[in-house]
């Protein structure tokens, strides 16, 4: 059985400090809650690069080659010359080309936030506190029940303001 | 308001300001909000009377058939640039001062989008045939033509269209959390709630979030400058004096971010009294946006130079005639007005006093848009009333119709802005949170 715990802050460095802490004691599974992105928190988590990357580049690629399929195999599908122009003239398709590679590479961009960040991530919600999107850190662990006593005495001896539990 | 005002910005005061933004709608906004709505009215009322009796009545006469809506499109989509500039560009190069102004400018992008995008379709004289610029399968196997700079339009502007409103949205995504959490009321909590797609704030969160948003300021970097050098191939790809030039995309994209700044300022200078947030977009703010204003200033008054420069050093009697006609001719007032409020007004920027005086910058910012409605004007209407064949020269008339539907169409964009700054965070709260030391108990 295992259950939440997390720990309420007013200062980053505490949150730092508790971050350490826990991660020296082997928990390093933990959610850190900011009011707004900090690097210095994102560099102490160690957390995995974000593959939200491979989104963008995949959205940005099918986005080209369907330029390139849509306009030559449209327009030779029933060719009609105009103003002497070859059938297929790539020059004038590179618009169209480009423009789908951003909008595909866009779209899948923010396909790969929603899935990464709003899906994916469910692990906090039942330790958020509505304080975190005001003016307070938050460090939340998930751990065994026998363990949680240890965690609570981390978040305590680094500065937590106040701690919460949840069943998990 | 005044009291909290005396404090200093703190991570909490800016929630709250913030939150008390998208309070119950004031006197105020509702005196400036009606009005918009009427001219709207206005503007649909004149739109059907034209598809009732034909674009006749838009004043198109021989030989100009591109007039006040082309300039109207061409206008707004302009002004929909300096919003990724400020979010996109000055994101990706680190300006500061973007942070407190870019959800407006964003904002604005959008709407100006949405605002541009009816006038190719209030153009057509069947305007439910807009469809055909569309490429889908039909029965008779035919698809556009994609060698055309009209299709490209279509692309390039509904694309940005949608990276614009998919980047609004992102941005917002945390400070619509922000306003979930501290609103009570159950209707606005569960809208908020739906919008805020569920954000928590968590560091995997702001990890894809913050990843998410720099590939999104990466792709519409080249899209912003790809789109108005493609509105401005519409023109520059046909064979008429005055639109035949090389030069026409820079000229477009720095024409486009100078209006674009412009109309930010107009913008933001009375949003800024209403909801009081000379806290959050300072006098520095408005400091950085001048200069980018006599940046792209100088750039558009060159290009004004170089295009004469051009026609003459051609040979081409025909472009020449066009450029001597524009100065002298019977629009020579338009021209005027554009050179005058698009290089001789933006002067008075290089001085400090005039970049931090908020009434001279409104001013200014307003005779700016003013002057480069003028310039997409004189480009598309002189260039057609005076080409090659001297039997063929004409004069156009704006019609009421025309003045009515542009009226009709500021109203729609200052409509939808209002509601925005009602009901959505007009100030990033994140953002803003950002800028501000980092609170440490080791001090």
């Amino acid at each position: 059985m295992s259950q939440g715990v997390v720990g309420i802050y007013s200062y980053q460095d505490s949150v730092l400090s508790a971050v350490e802490k826990l991660k020296e004691a082997g928990y390093g599974d933990m959610r850190v809650f900011s009011p707004f992105p900090d690097h210095e928190i994102e560099h102490a988590v160690d957390a995995p690069e974000s593959p939200v990357r491979f989104f963008t580049l995949f959205g940005g690629l099918l986005g080209a080659t369907c330029g390139i399929g849509f306009t030559v195999l449209t327009s030779s599908a029933w060719p009609i010359a105009v103003s002497a122009k070859p059938i297929v003239s790539i020059i004038p398709y590179m618009v169209i080309v480009f423009e789908l590679t951003v909008l595909f590479g866009a779209l899948s961009t923010f396909l790969g936030l929603i899935i990464n960040s709003l899906i994916r991530e469910r692990t906090p919600v039942r330790l958020y506190d509505e304080r975190f999107s005001d003016d307070k850190f938050g460090v939340a662990v998930v751990c065994e029940k026998e363990k949680i006593g240890a965690v609570e005495a981390i978040l305590n001896s680094t500065g937590a303001e106040e701690i919460k539990f949840d069943e998990a | 308001m005044s009291q909290t005002q005396q404090t200093p910005l703190t991570y909490a005061r800016i929630t709250e300001d913030v939150v008390r933004m998208v309070d119950k709608p004031s006197k105020k906004w509702w005196a400036l909000f009606l009005p918009t709505v009427a001219l709207v009215g206005l503007g649909v009322m004149c739109f059907f009377y034209q598809v009732a009796e034909g674009l006749g009545v838009a004043g198109y006469r021989h030989p100009v058939f591109w007039g006040v809506y082309i300039t109207d499109f061409v206008f707004w989509v302009g002004i929909a640039h300096s919003g990724t500039l400020i979010s996109a560009i000055l994101y990706l190069f680190r300006a500061r001062f973007r942070m407190s102004i870019y959800r407006i400018a964003e904002a604005m992008t959008v709407f100006a989008v949405l605002t541009a995008g009816l006038f190719p379709i209030i153009h057509l004289g069947r305007p439910w045939n807009f469809l055909w610029l569309i490429p889908y399968p039909n029965s008779r196997e035919l698809w556009i033509n994609f060698k055309s700079p009209l299709v490209w339009d279509v692309f390039a502007v509904s694309t940005y269209l949608t990276v614009s409103s998919l980047f609004f949205v992102i941005g917002m995504i945390p400070d619509i959390a922000a306003i979930r959490d501290k609103v009570k009321e159950a209707p606005r909590k569960i809208i908020y709630s739906i919008l805020s797609f569920g954000w928590k704030g968590s560091n995997r969160e702001w990890l894809h979030y913050t990843r998410a948003y720099l590939y999104f300021a990466a792709l519409a970097t080249p899209l912003v400058l790809s789109v108005h050098s493609v509105v401005s191939w519409d023109f520059a790809m046909g064979n008429v004096p005055g639109w035949h030039t090389t030069i026409f995309p820079p000229y477009f994209v720095a024409g486009a971010i100078f209006s674009g700044l412009a109309m930010v300022i107009t913008l933001t200078i009375p949003i800024r009294k209403i909801f009081h947030l000379e806290d959050y977009i300072t006098l520095d703010n408005y400091d950085g946006m001048a200069k980018l204003i006599i940046l792209t200033s100088c750039i558009v008054g060159y290009a004004y130079a170089a295009e004469f420069f051009m026609a003459w050093y051609s040979g081409s009697p025909y472009e020449w005639g066009q450029f001597v006609y524009r100065a002298t001719g019977e629009y020579a007032l338009f021209y005027w007005t554009m050179v005058i409020c698009n290089c001789v007004v933006p002067i008075s920027l290089w001085w400090e006093k005039v970049r931090k005086n908020i009434k001279a910058l409104f001013v200014i910012s307003i005779l700016i848009n003013i002057g480069m409605w003028f310039e997409r004007f004189n480009i598309i209407v002189i260039s057609l009333s005076r080409d090659f064949e001297p039997g063929a020269w004409g004069i156009y008339k704006i019609s009421f119709v025309e003045a009515g539907i542009t009226i009709g169409s500021f109203a729609w964009f200052f409509m939808f802005f209002l509601l925005f700054v009602k009901t959505l965070p007009a100030v990033s709260i994140a953002e803003m949170k950002e800028i501000l030391p980092v609170p440490k108990k080791g001090g």
